[in-house]
């Protein structure tokens, strides 16, 4: 069973947060994160060679962090693996108790530490979905072939509110609804107006009924981090009245800043209809978590949602 | 990499409507496929014209019908179901920075002709045999459908992590051709 499934079904207000598999082979790191996130966040996503850089697989990752008393979250890119091989690796997750899986298109290899690798994108993000359903409500392969048994999963998506072409970024959930997500993460949200319009068109919609919506948030730690937000990353939007404000406090003030903003942006999507968690981008800053997480009135895992 | 169309949106569906599937296309493909030579001079014909108007690849599945004649597959991670999240905020690629989403361009042009509701179609896997062939054959002779299905509204979330619940889409999903 997916506790974070149970969460959201049952009403609950979900947290999420996201773990970076280590370069290497151990699982020291994702054992001591797990510690630190494991009594204020229902899941944690295990990230898929983030950002196309070779990292200890996300299947392994999701393994330790179980063993850490975390339930994972497998992200599945469509960047690495054909149909054969993404329908394998849920057949092993599924057989040894991972039940969520995210499934996304991926990072383009060119931004990451083997820019001259083949790009595979055999399927999109869309299509590994559809797949994905297929095989655990059919108990078939893409082939026709019956799986016995057929996997158990709890499917998620993600999505960007903010990147072009706007008016359709809310129908771009919808096809992914059809095609069998059941939760979705967004996009670091810096931009409560922005996303409120967005979670508008997804209420018209009716997906807020079919889907449960994760708001993307995070705590920025330093100038250099915003900057490198704003300039660098692609999809993230840093509004003005959000650069001035986080740039205004002296710099050694930056981090209390970042996590008091994290804060009030939670409590704002908490009240927000059809918002019905948060995803937390605080992979390194997860001492930060707590804080965060109490400011915003949302509270530790014990204590219900 | 993303192209730009060089066929207008209007003259792009007006053809549309004069090449669909019918009785006199369908008789000239079969003869056309009957004939090796022929089938690899038509073939040649339509990767000329294709490349040349929508930078074609010759995926043998073509997809321009729905997608405001921009071709998907110039985009870097073949996308056929729509843009990724990481558009500039200008309409550019991310890999291609000075070129414009090729799901950007479809958005643009079929929200200008009134054909938004061509881009929520859910496009299935392809078929990797295919790449090469002629797709206007394979569209004639009708080995196309199913390359493409409407979304239709699915149940509620039940949160349901197992199980062999009803999966709706799935026979005009997946039991495409």
């Amino acid at each position: 069973m997916s506790g974070l499934s149970d969460r959201l079904t049952s009403g609950g207000f979900a947290v999420t947060a996201e773990i970076s598999p280590p370069r290497g082979a151990g699982t020291g790191t994702i054992t001591e994160t797990a510690g630190l996130l494991r009594d204020w966040v229902d899941a944690v996503n295990v990230t898929d060679n983030q950002g196309s850089n070779v990292r200890l697989a996300s299947w392994a990752g999701s393994l330790a962090a179980m063993a850490a008393g975390l339930e994972p979250v497998m992200q599945m890119t469509c960047r690495d693996r054909n149909r054969i091989a993404l329908q394998s690796d849920l057949l092993g997750a599924s057989a040894l108790g991972i039940r969520n899986v995210l499934a996304m298109t991926g990072d383009h290899p060119k931004f990451g530490d083997h820019p001259e690798a083949k790009p595979v994108f055999d399927l999109d993000s869309i299509q590994l979905l559809w797949t994905l359903r297929h095989m655990r409500d059919q108990g078939a392969a893409l082939s026709g072939r019956k799986l016995d048994p057929p996997p158990e999963c709890f499917l998620g998506a993600v999505e960007n509110p903010f990147a072009p072409p706007e008016g359709f970024r809310a129908d771009r959930l919808g096809k992914k609804v059809e095609a069998g997500a059941q939760f979705v993460q967004t996009q670091f949200v810096f931009d409560v107006a922005g996303f409120g319009q967005w979670m508008a068109q997804v209420r018209d919609l009716g997906l807020h009924e079919r889907c449960y919506i994760l708001a993307g948030v995070g705590a920025v730690r330093s100038r250099r981090g915003l900057d490198f937000m704003r300039d660098n990353v692609p999809g993230v939007t840093v509004p003005d009245d959000v650069y001035r404000r986080l740039t205004a406090v002296p710099a050694d003030q930056t981090a209390a800043e970042g996590a008091r903003l994290a804060a009030e942006t939670i409590a704002q999507l908490t009240t927000m209809e059809g918002v019905a968690g948060v995803h937390l981008f605080m992979a390194g800053n997860e001492r930060a978590v707590p804080g965060v997480l109490e400011e915003a009135g949302v509270g530790a895992v014990r204590d219900g949602r | 990499m993303p192209a730009r169309p060089r066929l207008g949106t209007r003259l792009a569906y007006r053809l549309q409507r004069v090449l669909r599937p019918r009785p006199g296309w369908r008789r000239l493909s079969a003869r056309v496929e009957a004939s090796g030579p022929a089938r690899t001079l038509f073939t040649g014909a339509e990767r000329q014209v294709k490349e040349a108007l929508f930078g074609c690849r010759m995926c043998g599945q073509c997809a321009l019908p729905v997608t405001g004649y921009v071709c998907p597959m110039g985009c870097p991670k073949e996308l056929r179901n729509g843009p990724c999240g990481g558009v500039g905020r200008d309409g550019s690629c991310e890999v291609y920075p000075h070129l414009r989403c090729v799901w950007v361009q479809a958005y643009e042009r079929a929200s200008g002709q009134g054909r938004v509701a061509d881009l929520r179609l859910l496009h299935l896997p392809i078929d990797h045999r295919r790449w090469g062939e002629s797709s206007w054959l394979n569209y004639w002779q009708g080995r196309d459908e199913g390359l493409w299905v409407p979304a239709v509204p699915g149940p509620a979330v039940t949160g349901d992590t197992g199980g062999m619940g009803p999966d709706r889409n799935h026979e005009r999903v997946l039991g495409g051709s």
